[in-house]
């Protein structure tokens, strides 16, 4: 990222400037920045729990980080953190089939478009796992309340942005897809998903976090639907065993996990459409 | 900035007029009722020919526009193109835009010239593409082929809306104001290298305006509506004039005869 052309005659002088104007840009850039967060971070929570020295309370840095390490090679961590995304990953795909499915009639009747605002303005204000005890109820203990609730966690935020996105695409894209004759499946393919798609982006990448947090939630209330549990039942039964350093892995790998799917997954699909478009910046 | 004629003056085809307007009445709906934004209004554009519509904001010339490429349909009256009523949209009637974002922003230049040519005149995408490249080459914009829209300015996005239209080599070419959201000196660039295109290409075109100026300049005729609703006033020719006209005083005369059948009228009755 530097510019270090070839030069000649370079003075001591001149080459220090150089280094601290490149030091100085260094400082700049948000990599630097989260990485310099990150380490006082850690700092402060070494320095805390050796201060308080009560590793049932509050273990330190470095012991949450071979309790990952461990846990990861031996105790399931992974296994618990893979079970999760299985669950996550059907429900996820589930809710944007059926959301999509909503829209799309939404996007050409307008009573089916009020009634999805209606029904997503009165579930938004309600947390989805608020939901989990009727879905215990209805489906009993097992991946079926689970989905349930990450369906509804999703379904709902999502439709919303993306009828929100469709009734944005500009008059100007319209009149150009009907000018060329485009009409039906090939008008929507052609101009309206590309154009909506900012929208749909965010709105796929809002649903993620819902669902995401309310498994997480889902799982501290009931973890096991089969053999294994998953990321939430990992730190319920690490708190349970007093395990702490373990609750502190189990707590680090969600937000890892969190973390990658926003930093790789969604900005690079980002980058690699609407940011490149410049319809995003 | 434009390279030679690539391709001739297309032959006459028939005598029938390109598009045809007969008795043409268009009406808004408002939540009070249709509005009626033109009135009874006639006319012709030829083969070659190049017909402005020039009038005040709200003498309906560009809902004219907008039923002439099928997006409004007509309360009375007809619309036709080559002798078919027009019943809708189509890729024989192409229309430029005034809006930048007419371009598609997740299509290179080159795609979207060639965007109309796959989706609705059936060719290869190697086929448009290479038909698109000539395009963008012949308005200047060789350049920016592999570019997106939004790393355009305004002038070379319009450039590239012109090159889309023409590449599609539509019976009739619709413009509605499409360089009146641009600077003075690239407009003036612009209609130059339309009126240059125009010659070279002997293209038909349907162009609304309410530049005087601009209108006596590109067209071959000029047809003058007055607003509320837009009625017929006159038609003039136009055709002498050319962009080496501008500043002279023939042109001034007509700028102003122009202008004065335009307001003079109203100012009189006011």
């Amino acid at each position: 990222m530097t510019d270090t052309p070839a030069f000649d005659m370079a003075s001591a002088g001149e080459t220090a400037r150089r280094w601290r104007r490149t030091a100085l840009r260094v400082t700049r850039t948000l990599w630097f920045r989260r990485i310099v967060v990150l380490v006082v971070l850690a700092v402060a929570w070494e320095l805390a729990a050796r201060w308080q020295s009560n590793p049932i309370l509050l273990p330190s840095f470095l012991e949450a980080f071979t309790a990952f390490r461990e846990a990861s090679l031996n105790e399931g961590l992974l296994a618990a953190a893979v079970a999760s995304l299985s669950v996550l990953l059907k429900g996820y795909v589930a809710a944007i089939v059926i959301a999509t499915i909503i829209v799309s009639i939404a996007a050409a009747n307008s009573f089916v478009r009020d009634a999805l605002q209606t029904v997503a303005a009165m579930l938004n204000p309600l947390p989805a796992i608020a939901l989990l005890p009727l879905a215990l109820l209805w489906f009993g203990l097992g991946e079926a309340s689970l989905l349930f609730v990450l369906i509804n966690a999703v379904v709902w935020p999502f439709a919303l942005a993306a009828l929100q996105g469709f009734e944005g695409v500009p008059e100007t894209h319209r009149l150009v897809g009907r000018n060329y004759g485009l009409t039906g499946a090939a008008y929507v393919r052609q101009i309206l998903i590309p154009s909506a798609l900012p929208a749909v982006i965010s709105g796929m990448r809002v649903g993620w976090a819902f669902a995401w947090r309310t498994l997480i939630a889902a799982e501290l209330v009931f973890g096991v639907s089969s053999s294994s549990g998953g990321l939430g039942w990992f730190i319920f039964r690490a708190r349970n065993e007093l395990y702490t350093d373990r609750v502190f892995a189990g707590l680090a790998t969600v937000i890892l996990i969190g973390l990658l799917v926003e930093a790789v997954a969604f900005r690079g699909l980002e980058s690699a459409t609407v940011r490149r478009w410049g319809m995003l910046r | 900035m434009l390279a030679p004629a690539i391709e001739t003056a297309r032959e006459t085809r028939s005598a029938a007029p390109v598009l045809e307007a007969r008795g043409l009445t268009l009406d808004y709906a408002t939540e009070r009722g249709p509005v009626r934004a033109v009135d009874a209004v006639d006319f012709t554009i030829a083969e070659g020919e190049r017909l402005v519509l020039l009038g005040p904001s709200g003498c309906g010339k560009s809902s004219i526009l907008k039923a002439a490429a099928g997006f409004l349909p007509p309360t009375a009256g007809t619309l036709s193109l080559r002798g078919r009523p027009i019943n809708g949209p189509g890729p024989d009637r192409i229309v430029v835009f005034q809006e930048f974002d007419q371009l598609l922003p997740w299509k290179t230049v080159l795609d979207n010239v060639a965007f109309p040519l796959v989706v609705a005149r059936r060719k290869k995408k190697g086929e448009a593409r290479e038909i698109a490249a000539d395009t963008l080459r012949r308005v200047g914009l060789e350049r920016v082929l592999n570019s997106y829209p939004h790393t355009l300015s305004g002038g070379m996005k319009q450039r590239a809306a012109i090159a889309r239209a023409l590449a599609a080599s539509p019976d009739v070419l619709l413009m509605d104001e499409p360089f009146a959201a641009l600077d003075a000196l690239t407009r003036l660039q612009m209609q130059r290298d339309l009126i240059d295109i125009a010659r070279e290409t002997g293209l038909t075109l349907l162009f609304v305006t309410h530049d005087i100026d601009e209108a006596v300049l590109i067209g071959t005729r000029l047809h003058l509506l007055s607003a509320h609703p837009g009625r017929t006033i006159t038609t003039l020719d136009a055709s002498a004039f050319d962009i080496r006209d501008l500043g002279t005083a023939a042109f001034e005369t007509v700028s102003r005869k122009v202008h004065d059948t335009l307001f003079g009228r109203t100012r009189a009755a006011s």
